[in-house]
C-alpha cells in the first residue's frame, strides 16, 4: 500500500493529516482536555527550542527559566502599559534573546558540568528576583489579570481560538527551528559539538556558534513562554522552577535527541501518557516513573528509535518464516 | 620576497618550565619547511602557538608580515593559516563529504536569516563543488558516502588534510602526519604533501618520520630543549654534528 505514494509525498501527506486532525480535535474534547492540548503544543516549542541550544552539547537548566523571561516581560508590558499582545508576544522573544547574550559571557566561560551548574545558578538567581522584587514582578504569588489577545471579535478566553492561535505561532517557530537545524549553521553546530577544536582549526569560531545557539533557543523558548501566560491570566516563578525543568530534559532524553522530532514524540507520549493517569491520582507518580525507567532500559536510543527496532524486529520475523 | 610566515623570538614558559625558549625562524612562499626535534623539545608547543590554540609568553607570528599572535584559531584560520591534528580528529560520525563540506566554512558560513529564507542556496552549492573538488585531489571520490569512523588509519589521515584544504589555506600547518604509518601509506601520504605544495600551498611540517622529513622538506628547524640547534637544508642538518648528538644522547 505504501508504494502507492511516492516516497517524496509521504512527509508532505503526514502533514496534512496532522493539522486536519488538530484542527478538528479540539471540538470533540472537554474543557480541561482543551487546555491540557493548548499546554502540550505550547511544550512542543520549548523542547524544540531547547533541542537547538543542546545541539553543540552544552545541556543547560536556565531554558525555563528563559521561558519565563519571556513570560513575565509580555506579561508586565502588556499589563501596565496597555500594548497589545501581538506586539508584546515578539518583545518577549526579544527579551529573552538579549538575556541569553547577556549571561553567555559568563556561562560559555564554562563547559559541561560546570556549565550545567552554572546555568542553573544564574536562572534561580533570575527566578528569585521575580519573588523578591514585589514591584514590579508581583513575588511568590506573581501576577494576574494578565490581558487575553484582541483580534476582531475572536474571543480568546475560549480554549478553541486559543488553541488554534497557539498552533499557527507554534508551527511558525517549530519550522524556522527546522529550517536553521537543517541548514548551513545546524552542520555548523554539529562540528562544534562533536569536535570543537577542529571546527575552530578551519575557521569556526565555536564562542559565536554557541551563544548563537543558546540566544536563538532562549528567543523562542520566550515566545512560548508568552503563550503560555496569556493563556492562564497569571504569571508566577512557580511555573518556570527546577522541576519544570527537569520535565523539559526527561521529555527531550526519552524522545531522543538524535533527530529533530525525538523530543517532540517525547512530550508528546510523556504528557499523554501522565493525562491517562489523571483517573488513579494516587498512582500516578509510581506508574510515571516506572514507565521512565522502562524506556530508558529498553530503549536506550529513544522513542524515536521505535519505528527502526519494530521494522528490524519485523524483518527478522520475516525472513525466518521464508 | 618577504617570508609567508615569521616567528620571531617565540618564548612560551609553563611555570617554571622554559618550553620554548626565543624560537625564530621563518617559511618561505611554496616551501615545505620541517620542523623536527627530539621528544619534549618544543615543537608542539611551538606549532600551537602558531596555529592560536597557545598563547606565547613573549615574541609574535607574523603571516604575510601581519602580526597573528594570541588571536583566536578561527581567526588565524580564517586568515589563511590551517592546522592538521596530530592524532584522528575528524567528525567520526558523519560521512567523508559531510567533513570536508565543514572544512569549507570560510566560504560557505551565513548568517541566520539567509539560512532559514535560503538566500544562501548559491553559496552553499559552490561549497558542495568545492567539497567534490577537495575529494577528487586527495583522490577520496570514491569514499565520499562512507562514515569517517569506517576508514582504515592512512585515509583517516587523508581526510583530515581534505578537511584543511577545504578551508582554503595559503599555509598548511601539519602535525605528525606520518605518525603510526606503514611504509605504503607513508609513500602514499608524502606523494599528496608533495602534490599540495604543487598547488600553491606553502607547508610546515612537524614530523618524527625522517625518511618523510628528509624526502619532503626544503629547509629544517631543528628544535632542542626549547631552543633552535640548526636550521638549514636536510643535507646541512644531518651533517651537524651537534644534531646527530642531540639525537643519538650525548654524554
Amino acid at each position: 500500500m505504501n508504494s502507492l505514494i511516492p516516497a517524496k509525498f509521504r512527509p508532505v501527506l503526514f502533514l496534512l493529516l496532522l493539522y486536519a486532525v488538530l484542527i478538528v480535535l479540539p471540538h470533540f474534547l472537554k474543557y480541561h482536555q482543551q487546555d491540557f492540548l493548548i499546554f502540550l503544543t505550547i511544550n512542543i516549542l520549548v523542547v524544540v527550542s531547547y533541542r537547538l541550544v543542546t545541539l553543540t552539547g552544552e545541556w543547560s537548566l536556565i531554558h525555563a527559566v528563559m521561558m519565563g523571561v519571556g513570560a513575565y516581560t509580555s506579561a508586565l508590558i502588556s499589563k501596565n502599559f496597555d500594548i497589545s499582545f501581538w506586539i508584546t508576544l515578539p518583545l518577549a522573544g526579544v527579551m529573552a534573546g538579549l538575556v541569553a547574550l547577556l549571561l553567555s559571557y559568563p556561562l560559555f566561560r564554562m563547559t559541561q558540568f560546570y556549565f550545567l551548574i552554572g546555568s542553573f545558578a544564574a536562572g534561580e538567581a533570575i527566578r528569585l528576583t521575580w519573588i523578591q522584587f514585589i514591584k514590579p514582578f508581583g513575588g511568590t504569588g506573581g501576577t494576574s489579570a494578565i490581558p487575553s489577545p484582541e483580534l476582531m471579535n475572536i474571543d480568546f478566553l475560549e480554549p478553541i481560538p486559543y488553541f488554534y492561535l497557539v498552533l499557527i505561532v507554534v508551527s511558525i517557530c517549530v519550522y524556522l527551528l527546522y529550517r536553521i537545524e537543517n541548514s548551513r549553521i545546524g552542520l555548523t553546530l554539529h562540528a562544534v559539538h562533536w569536535k570543537g577544536v577542529l571546527a575552530e582549526s578551519v575557521g569556526v569560531n565555536t564562542w559565536n556558534y554557541r551563544t548563537l545557539a543558546f540566544v536563538i533557543g532562549s528567543l523562542f523558548v520566550g515566545i512560548a513562554g508568552a503563550l503560555k501566560v496569556h493563556y492562564i491570566g497569571t504569571v508566577a516563578p512557580k511555573q518556570f522552577d527546577i522541576g519544570f525543568m527537569v520535565f523539559i530534559l526527561i521529555w527531550v532524553i526519552v524522545g531522543g535527541y538524535r533527530t529533530f522530532y525525538g523530543a517532540i514524540i517525547g512530550a508528546v507520549v510523556l504528557s499523554v501518557l501522565d493525562e491517562i493517569l489523571r483517573g488513579v491520582e494516587q498512582l500516578r507518580p509510581a506508574i510515571y516513573g516506572a514507565t521512565l525507567i522502562f524506556f530508558i532500559l529498553y530503549l536506550p536510543g529513544g522513542l524515536e528509535s521505535l519505528p527502526q527496532k519494530i521494522r528490524q524486529k519485523f524483518w527478522a520475523n520475516r525472513e525466518s518464516a521464508t | 620576497m618577504t617570508p609567508i610566515l615569521e616567528v620571531k623570538h617565540l618564548t612560551m614558559r609553563f611555570g617554571g618550565l622554559l618550553a620554548v625558549d626565543d624560537v625564530s625562524f621563518s617559511v618561505n612562499e611554496g616551501e615545505i619547511r620541517g620542523l623536527i626535534g627530539p621528544n619534549g623539545a618544543g615543537k608542539s608547543t611551538t606549532f600551537k602557538m602558531i596555529a592560536g590554540f597557545l598563547s606565547p609568553t613573549s615574541g609574535e607570528v607574523l603571516f604575510r608580515s601581519n602580526n597573528i599572535t594570541n588571536q583566536r584559531p578561527s581567526r588565524i584560520a580564517s586568515a589563511g593559516v590551517v592546522r592538521t591534528f596530530q592524532e584522528t580528529t575528524l567528525f567520526q560520525e558523519l560521512t567523508v563529504f559531510e567533513n570536508v563540506l565543514i572544512g569549507t566554512h570560510k566560504q560557505a558560513h551565513t548568517n541566520i536569516i539567509s539560512a532559514v529564507l535560503g538566500f544562501d542556496r548559491q553559496k552553499q552549492n559552490e561549497a558542495i563543488e568545492a567539497t567534490t573538488e577537495v575529494l577528487e585531489f586527495m583522490g577520496l571520490s570514491e569514499r565520499k558516502n562512507q562514515l569517517a569512523a569506517e576508514l582504515p588509519l592512512g585515509l583517516q589521515r587523508t581526510l583530515a588534510v581534505a578537511i584543511s584544504l577545504a578551508a582554503k589555506p595559503n599555509l598548511l600547518l601539519m602535525d605528525e602526519p606520518f605518525a603510526g604509518m606503514n611504509p605504503e601509506e607513508t609513500q602514499h601520504m608524502m606523494e599528496l604533501t608533495e602534490r599540495v605544495r604543487e598547488s600553491g600551498i606553502s607547508i610546515v611540517l612537524v614530523e618524527h618520520n625522517m625518511k618523510a622529513v628528509m624526502g619532503l622538506c626544503d629547509r629544517l628547524v631543528v628544535l632542542n630543549f626549547g631552543t633552535v640547534l640548526d636550521d638549514g637544508t636536510p643535507d646541512q642538518v644531518r651533517h651537524n654534528p651537534n644534531v646527530i648528538q642531540a639525537y643519538l644522547g650525548g654524554g
